[in-house]
């Protein structure tokens, strides 16, 4: 150690640019299978938005068991209500939604999302003291724990709304597609992917920028060194489920106002996606979860065009190449 | 006892209520006439035979694996299949588990080998989307599977209902062709279960249970981990393949509901936790109470749900829908987690204290 000196900047880890580059390579190479420009760039641009839905949902997932080692097969439930509680703000306000503003529409919108976080993230506080910290490093019973915190949560759902799929539209403004040239893109596929890169910027800023992050990032390391070094790791933790769970429910309301639909069983539909997003990516890393929910994205409206019969196992098909040829997924942090 | 492979139920309350279980079973058709107890009854056996196979991966392993219903599910398809493409005979029977049981195993062992390739973690997660992948393709093959409908088929002769063995006039009961089937199923259920016990008693079994306390120190003790593992995943396969074809043959039919869907995962998940898991007898206990609350339970809820709606409380009737007895059993099953994570029969043999069983790994 002695040849540093105190000024020099720390060695930079290597950067790993493979997985990034997977999807860039994976959509050049489908222009020429797909043969149209335009219809590519459809493609691609629902790629994004459904990729960065995605993402949404399963960051807290990853970084929940990243630092604590912890299975939470309950996260769909998050999801579900977030997705209901953002139709108690919109229904009563159904008139807003059919304005014809931008601005009307997301002065409801914003409202309905943030009591969504604030719903979920209360109820992953609840989760997390309940369910999770009684089993606490015990994986089986985490699984068994939270699986059945997930089938009292959609049922809880159910005899509180009924059991009938919920209409949920689009704003007005939000309906359509901007046409640029011959290239028809969804608005509403445009704000999705906005909001996701805000979410996926401002995680990588917390995790990388401040005291916190550094801890959180540490934490996923070696969560025992954290501990010694005199910080609460558990409370960190109880942060980052919250965290998560309010996030999970964003993507909630996102995913039902671009299905225009809320259903309790849209927990576990979700839940198969989130995991083989969370699997590809690497267990507790949230660059590679962001790439995954990108890949798993783009198998899917890819293959959905191109093999619409494919597109059924497509996900398994994805998992198992990447598990192939990376085993603890794109990017694997943690020890464990 | 050698029947039990030395493997007693240890409690004298367990035994009692093994006994009268299982002679209710082998007696329902002359106990409690009607179709209900009779279905009611071969429920409760083929899915003692499923869950125990499940006991056999979560409780003597320590894998939770949510792809058992695939296999119970290929199972019931094989036979439907072959029953309904070549008619109601024998060979068909016999093509059904020619062809499925081999296919279940064989679809283990990949599953196996992959998951083991990569962290043991990601099992469940791993096996939750075959799983789901797979119940995708049966509902859209739908030239082979029926789709959403399933398939409907007869049985051979011998089996059917209309087929009379023993008139009523010699003993008062009529033997016919659907109480044949029923012993059929009890008795291979039956025998099923007393394989799986055999298994995990013997030294097989005994390294499942080394591996599920502590992996490392099991392979540092010269055991392949890797080939054990997959083959207790095989056999579970296998078993539960064995009593799909048990529950189409009783069926007359298989489709996505009654043989793949993801709901009887969870029923089998909660059967073993509250039956108690890494006992096997646990299954035959945790199967009776589910099936028995799934069959009877629902009508009281109903009753319980109309009256409280008439009483004008709020909440309570949509709490207490028959269509929200799961929700109840979410519950419990939390509750069974938390408080005995033995089960009813560890709770039955420790007088509640809380030995083995649940382990992490």
């Amino acid at each position: 150690m002695t040849d540093l000196a105190a000024t020099d900047p720390l060695p930079k880890p290597k950067r790993d640019l493979a997985p990034i580059l997977l999807p860039i390579a994976l959509a050049l190479a489908m222009i020429p299978l797909i043969g149209s420009p335009s219809t590519w760039l459809t493609l691609t641009a629902a790629s994004l938005a459904m990729g960065m839905m995605i993402f949404i949902m399963a960051s807290g997932l990853t970084l929940v068991f990243g630092l604590m080692d912890v299975l939470n097969f309950g996260h769909g439930a998050f999801i579900a209500v977030g997705a209901y509680v953002a139709t108690l703000v919109l229904a009563p306000f159904a008139a807003s939604i059919q304005a014809d503003s931008l601005w009307i529409n997301l002065a409801v919108l914003a409202p309905a999302a943030l009591l969504s976080m604030a719903v979920s993230g209360a109820l992953g506080l609840v989760v997390e003291r309940v369910l999770i910290l009684p089993v606490y490093g015990q994986h089986l019973k985490q699984i068994l724990m939270t699986t059945g915190g997930l089938i009292v949560a959609e049922q809880t759902l159910y005899a509180l709304w009924g059991p009938q799929i919920i209409p949920m539209p689009l704003p007005t403004s939000l309906r359509g597609s901007f046409i640029i040239g011959d290239v028809a893109i969804a608005k509403y596929r445009v704000l999705a992917t906005l909001i996701g890169l805000a979410v996926f910027i401002a995680i990588q800023l917390v995790l990388n920028r401040t005291k916190l992050g550094l801890l959180i990032r540490a934490g996923v390391e070696n969560r025992e060194m954290v501990e010694a070094l005199g910080y609460r790791i558990r409370r960190l933790f109880l942060g980052v489920f919250m965290t998560g769970s309010a996030l999970a429910g964003l993507g909630g309301v996102m995913w039902a106002l671009y299905r225009e639909q809320v259903h309790a069983s849209m927990s576990d539909e979700l839940t198969v996606l989130i995991f083989v997003v969370v699997i590809i990516g690497g267990l507790g890393s949230i660059g590679g979860c962001f790439i995954g929910a990108i890949l798993v994205a783009m198998v899917a409206n890819y293959g959905g065009f191109l093999v619409p019969k494919l597109a059924l196992v497509s996900n398994i098909l994805l998992m198992v190449a990447i598990l192939m040829w990376r085993p603890r997924g794109l990017y694997a942090v943690t020890s464990r | 006892m050698m029947i039990l492979s030395g493997d007693p139920p240890r409690s004298r309350v367990l035994t009692l209520l093994l006994v009268v279980i299982i002679l209710a079973l082998a007696l329902t058709p002359f106990l409690f006439p009607g179709a209900k107890a009779l279905n009611v009854a071969a429920k409760i056996c083929v899915f003692a035979a499923l869950v125990a196979s499940y006991d056999l991966l979560l409780g003597y392993t320590g894998s939770v694996s949510f792809a058992h219903t695939m296999f119970y599910g290929i199972g019931s398809y094989a036979i439907a299949i072959a029953l309904y493409g070549m008619g109601p005979n024998w060979a068909a029977v016999a093509t059904g588990i020619v062809v499925g049981l081999p296919l279940a195993a064989l679809l283990a062992l990949a599953i196996g080998l992959f998951s083991l390739r990569v962290a043991a973690i990601f099992f469940a997660m791993i096996t939750l989307a075959v799983a789901s992948a797979f119940q995708v393709l049966a509902s859209q093959l739908s030239w082979l599977t029926g789709g959403e409908d399933g398939r409907s088929f007869q049985l051979p002769e011998l089996l059917r209902p209309g087929t009379v063995l023993i008139s009523k006039t010699l003993f008062g009961f009529e033997i016919n062709g659907r109480i044949l089937t029923f012993y059929l199923v009890f008795a291979i259920s039956a025998l099923m279960i007393l394989g799986l016990l055999r298994v995990v008693n013997s030294p097989f079994g005994r390294v499942l249970q080394a591996i599920r306390e502590n992996r490392f120190r099991a392979e540092a003790l010269g055991f392949r981990t890797v080939f054990h593992l997959t083959y207790a995943n095989c056999l579970a396969a296998l078993v539960a393949a064995g009593a799909g074809i048990l529950n189409a043959l009783w069926l007359r039919y298989a489709g996505p509901d009654t043989s793949l869907s993801f709901s009887i995962m969870l029923d089998i998940l909660l059967m073993v936790v509250i039956g108690g898991m890494s006992t096997i007898y646990g299954a035959i206990i945790g199967a009776t109470i589910f099936i028995l609350a799934q069959s009877y339970l629902q009508s009281m809820m109903g009753v319980a749900s109309k009256a409280a709606a008439e009483a004008g409380l709020p909440l309570l009737p949509g709490l207490l829908h028959p269509d929200r007895w799961l929700l109840w059993l979410g519950l419990l099953f939390i509750a069974s987690v938390y408080f005995f994570p033995t089960g009813v029969v560890g709770r039955l043999r420790h007088g509640g204290g809380d030995k083995s069983a649940g382990a992490s790994h």
